[in-house]
């Protein structure tokens, strides 16, 4: 088990050291760095000096390790557009950006699971195709096409949600959160919608595919031969074998979710962090972009890192196996 | 796998995937296949208003001399207000809506095509390679795939754009948009294909009729296209119809999130964008429009793609 | 006379599917009595495990019972709603499944599955349920079973996997145990064990058992009596011994001439021509003809019904009264020859 870990976070850094590679790439090669700082009348010995203080012209290995080292301790450089350190700049907008991927992941958990096994138990049944189709909408419709739809509807027409914002936040240490207070609510329930939906399709079609290659499995003929109910065969013996891969997916997906959230943040306001990246990517902020995509690829491998692990928890055939190498 | 004679095995393979399409329960299930007619019908038809858009547009919206901006925002012709001459209304500069949509899809089915056309050069080369060499290459390749897909292609894409915009400040977007947008979606989406051919790559190596033209001492670049190309090409079919659909909805995002194409060459996200920005004060119809094409086509493609793989997929039934 | 176990009269069983209706099983009759382990033998496709699983209740569409009844205790049970029907599976019969790799979820600790089976037909706690289980481990024989119990099923091999299984199958005391191929998938070393284990379980406890193999050897080892089945009908049911020793069926001819003995008594291994036919592709008249070394006129046009002989019932027109010279004749034939050419015996 120890190994496996081991062997898997030795994994992990390699993919970090690459992104590394490119966010510094980015930064020293993209951007020059000095340019950012002088006016464009400075005369040149001064540039050349500020070179040199800045390290500049040390070997390029040299400075690739002094970044890493640097986004170790979470600095990242000072952002163009803001003149502050885009540290505090996505430290202020994680918590936004967190709260709505989370909530959006377990809406499309607790949504997508009960729709999947509907329509894997009920097959050919009027509601069951409901979901079906409503899926294929869900899977192919572009996300921001949603957003607006949700936003027009409910926020234009009806009035019931806010269209744009977060709503009041309560700061709770270094934690700002809007779940606390009722327009923080209000205002997460139609971006979390908007970004779980394709998530919840997603999961319904896999839950719905796993549980039928389960129900098809001796074990479950077996169960049914020995007089169980239902019940206990349906959302027992076959829910649990198919949510063993679907807890995969679901948390690779969770990755992907945060780095999606931008999109739904860009049409409601969200401040997040998705937000900032659009606009780092937009006034050609390299500062933030390549900080952004570090955290990324941070958050992923840590989320397929935990996944990873989980699953060796909730199959024993996996522990046993991870025991015995 | 059934034995195949070695000298015809395309021919074998087509044959047998013609025999299963034919025999598929997909093609028999009449529900299922009036789906994807209709399917069918919608993505042809969008494809021939792209296509000949500028024989059926009204007005060319790309040409400023022929838009008015006096006839900004006036909505469809069978709403109150509206103009005969503007089927669908007009946007905030007075553009026929009808034409920019037509104009529009071209736009996204241009950039959609050529950005797969390079995705799938891409991976179709590099999966070759990884394949049939081997070693430290393939090695290299499919772990730059890994890392890619750690990062959903619209990532990729605004990075690319940014580093875009860092590398050539001076020039108008006008100019530089197309090009990126298309190199961004072919840099998104290789991963899959080389993945694809890679595997059925290093099945295919090992078959006789390649021993055999490696004895003879064909070279291997030529074994590679020749040889092995012609026989593992059949999964990308389905994948580029599925990555179609995909890199049109990753245009429109871009298009959307503003760093896409510019106003001034509306595809379908820009006219969404613009739309999005006048649907709080009532104007409907420069969003629900162009949003409806793109939402109609994406899942017509997406249905055939569905249907597609189904039916060429054994495994299924 | 006591009342059979399980009675099954004339049960058929279709599938339907889009090329037509397929008939698996085509008048299928026989009884079990208390006690008693019933052998049920036959080709693959024959229809022994579709029996099984018509008996259980465990049809998967698109197959459905068409027609006949199958009586439990004197109790017609095929007619039964689910819910009635699932409280029977378990409780009054029991099933062993072929593969016990694959019979039991990997995800459960296997105390917990017969726990849970005790429970769902038991009116026992929990503690007791696992008390029960624990008695029941040691008694098919799972050494240091207190222990074993809270193990997965991958922490045990294939022969102590299907002990787990038979201890599942025995865990509510069934009237009867339908065991399909209960030894197909282990090692021959552990199949002799698990034979005689599921014996003497059931002759303790006066359980019926339906035994499906296509393993003559286990048949004539562990049956009390055997049914020989054939493209969906018995074509000779009779005590193990007889069969075995002097069968009348042409089809069971053959079957016993293939197998081999340790005493060598046979001059060499009897192969039947041919294969047996698909559902879809079954002969007219007995369904065997095509393949009969004996076959008149009469098998290509009628169906034979099963009838009595010195003890078997046997469905070939051979024992028909008045076959005698027929019969005498057909002795002389070995069981391999090749079936009656067409032309000479149509009429």
């Amino acid at each position: 088990m120890l190994a496996f870990i081991l062997r898997r976070i030795a994994q992990s850094v390699v993919v970090l050291l690459t992104v590394g590679l490119i966010a510094f790439a980015l930064f020293r090669l993209v951007g020059d760095p000095i340019n950012q700082i002088v006016s464009l009348d400075t005369p040149q010995e001064q540039r050349l000096k500020i070179r040199a203080e800045l390290g500049l012209d040390d070997p390029v290995i040299v400075q690739f390790g002094r970044y890493l080292a640097r986004a170790a301790h979470f600095d990242f450089g000072i952002s163009y557009q803001f003149r502050q350190p885009v540290s505090t700049l996505i430290g202020e907008r994680m918590p936004a950006t967190l709260e709505l991927s989370l909530v959006a992941a377990l809406f499309s958990l607790v949504v997508g699971i009960p729709m999947g096994v509907y329509t894997a138990l009920r097959r050919g049944s009027a509601l069951s195709s409901a979901f079906m189709a409503l899926s294929l909408a869900g899977v192919s419709l572009p996300t921001f096409l949603i957003a607006i739809l949700l936003r027009y509807v409910f926020s234009v027409q009806l009035g019931w949600l806010p269209s744009f914002g977060r709503g009041a936040v309560v700061q709770l240490g270094f934690w700002s959160t809007g779940l606390l207070t009722p327009s923080g609510l209000k205002a997460i329930i139609l971006p979390s919608i908007t970004l779980g939906l394709f998530q919840m399709t997603l999961i319904m079609r896999l839950v719905r595919a796993e549980m039928l290659e389960v129900l098809r499995t001796d074990y479950i003929k077996f169960a049914r031969a020995r007089g169980l109910s239902d019940r206990a065969i349906h959302f027992g013996h076959a829910l649990k074998n198919t949510l063993v891969p679907v807890i995969t997916i679901a948390g690779l997906q969770l990755g992907s979710l945060i780095a999606f959230a931008l999109i739904t943040e860009y049409v409601f306001q969200w401040p997040g962090m998705g937000a900032l990246f659009l606009g780092a990517v937009q006034n050609v902020d390299i500062p933030i972009m390549a900080a952004y995509l570090m955290l990324i690829a941070f958050i992923f491998v840590m989320v397929n890192l935990v996944v990873d692990i989980l699953y060796a928890v909730v199959d024993p055939r996996l522990r046993a196996h991870f025991q015995t190498a | 796998m059934t034995p195949e004679p070695a000298t015809t095995p395309t021919a074998a393979a087509r044959a047998s995937a013609w025999a299963r399409l034919r025999d598929s329960d997909i093609l028999a299930s009449f529900l299922a296949s009036k789906v994807t007619m209709v399917s069918a019908f919608v993505t042809v038809v969008m494809l021939a208003g792209a296509a000949f858009a500028p024989w059926i547009a009204p007005t060319n919206p790309f040409d400023p001399a022929s838009v008015d901006l006096l006839n900004s925002l006036l909505p469809p012709r069978w709403v109150e207000g509206g103009d005969p001459q503007f089927l669908l209304g007009t946007d905030n500069q007075g553009r026929d809506l009808w034409s920019a949509i037509l104009y529009g899809m071209r736009v996204s089915l241009i950039v959609g095509v050529c950005g797969v056309a390079i995705a799938a050069t891409l991976g179709i080369s590099l999966g070759l390679l990884a394949g049939y060499l081997g070693g430290r290459l393939d090695a290299f390749i499919m772990r730059v795939a890994d890392i890619q897909l750690t990062f959903p292609a619209i990532l990729i894409a605004l990075v690319i754009d940014g580093v875009v915009r860092a590398l050539f400040k001076g020039v108008a977007r006008e100019h530089t948009a197309f090009g990126v947008l298309v190199v961004s979606i072919g840099l998104s989406f290789w991963v899959q294909y080389a993945r694809t051919i890679r595997g059925s790559t290093l099945v295919e190596k090992n078959k006789d009729y390649v021993q055999a033209a490696r004895l003879i001492g064909i070279p291997a670049p030529l074994i590679m296209l020749r040889h092995v190309l012609p026989n593992v090409i059949g999964p990308v079919l389905v994948i580029l119809t599925i990555n179609l659909a995909l890199a049109i909805i990753t245009e429109a995002t871009l298009s959307f999130l503003g760093v896409g194409l510019p106003p001034t060459q509306p595809s379908l996200g820009t006219l969404i964008r613009i739309g999005n920005d006048f649907l709080f004060s009532g104007e409907w119809w420069i969003v629900a429009f162009p949003g409806i094409t793109l939402a109609a086509f994406v899942l017509a493609v997406n249905m055939v793609g569905d249907w597609l793989r189904d039916a060429l997929n054994p495994k299924l039934r | 006379m006591t009342q059979p176990v399980l009675s099954v009269r004339d049960l058929k069983v279709d599938f339907v599917t889009r090329r037509g209706t397929l008939k698996a099983l085509d008048g299928v009759s026989f009884d079990i009595a208390r006690g008693e382990v019933l052998g049920v033998v036959g080709e693959s496709g024959a229809g022994k495990s579709v029996t099984g699983a018509a008996v259980i209740g465990l049809i998967e569409p698109p197959g459905r019972i068409s027609g006949g009844e199958i009586l439990l205790g004197g109790q017609r049970i095929d007619d039964l709603p689910p819910a009635a029907m699932r409280r029977i599976r378990g409780r009054r019969i029991g099933m062993v499944f072929q593969d016990p790799l694959t019979s039991l979820n990997p995800l459960y600790r296997v105390g917990d599955q017969i726990v849970e089976t005790i429970l769902t037909h038991l009116p026992v706690g929990r503690a007791e349920a696992r008390r029960r289980a624990i008695d029941l481990l040691k008694e098919v024989g799972i050494p240091a079973a207190e222990r074993r119990i809270d193990g997965y099923p991958h922490e045990f091999s294939g022969g102590m996997r299907q002990r787990v299984v038979l201890a599942l199958a025995l865990c509510a005391e069934p009237e009867l145990v339908i065991a399909d191929e209960p030894t197909t998938a282990l090692d021959v070393s552990v199949q002799a064990q698990i034979i005689g284990l599921i014996k003497r379980l059931c002759a303790e406890r006066g359980t019926a058992v339906m035994l499906i193999t296509h393993d003559m050897g286990v048949i004539a080892e562990t049956a009390d009596r055997v049914a020989v089945m054939y493209a969906g009908r018995v074509a000779e049911i009779g005590p193990v011994r007889d069969v075995v020793k002097r069968p009348f069926h042409p089809y069971s001819r053959g079957l016993m001439g293939s197998i081999p003995t340790l005493e060598g008594t046979a001059d060499r291994l009897v192969q039947i021509p041919g294969s047996m036919p698909r559902l879809a592709a079954i002969p007219s008249g007995c369904a065997f003809h095509t393949r009969c070394p004996h076959a008149f006129a009469q098998c290509w046009l009628e169906r034979p019904e099963p009838m009595e002989h010195e003890g078997h019932r046997v469905a070939c027109f051979l024992y028909e009264p008045g076959m005698e010279s027929a019969r005498a004749r057909a002795d002389r034939i070995p069981a391999d020859s090749p079936p009656v050419p067409t032309e000479e015996a149509k009429p």
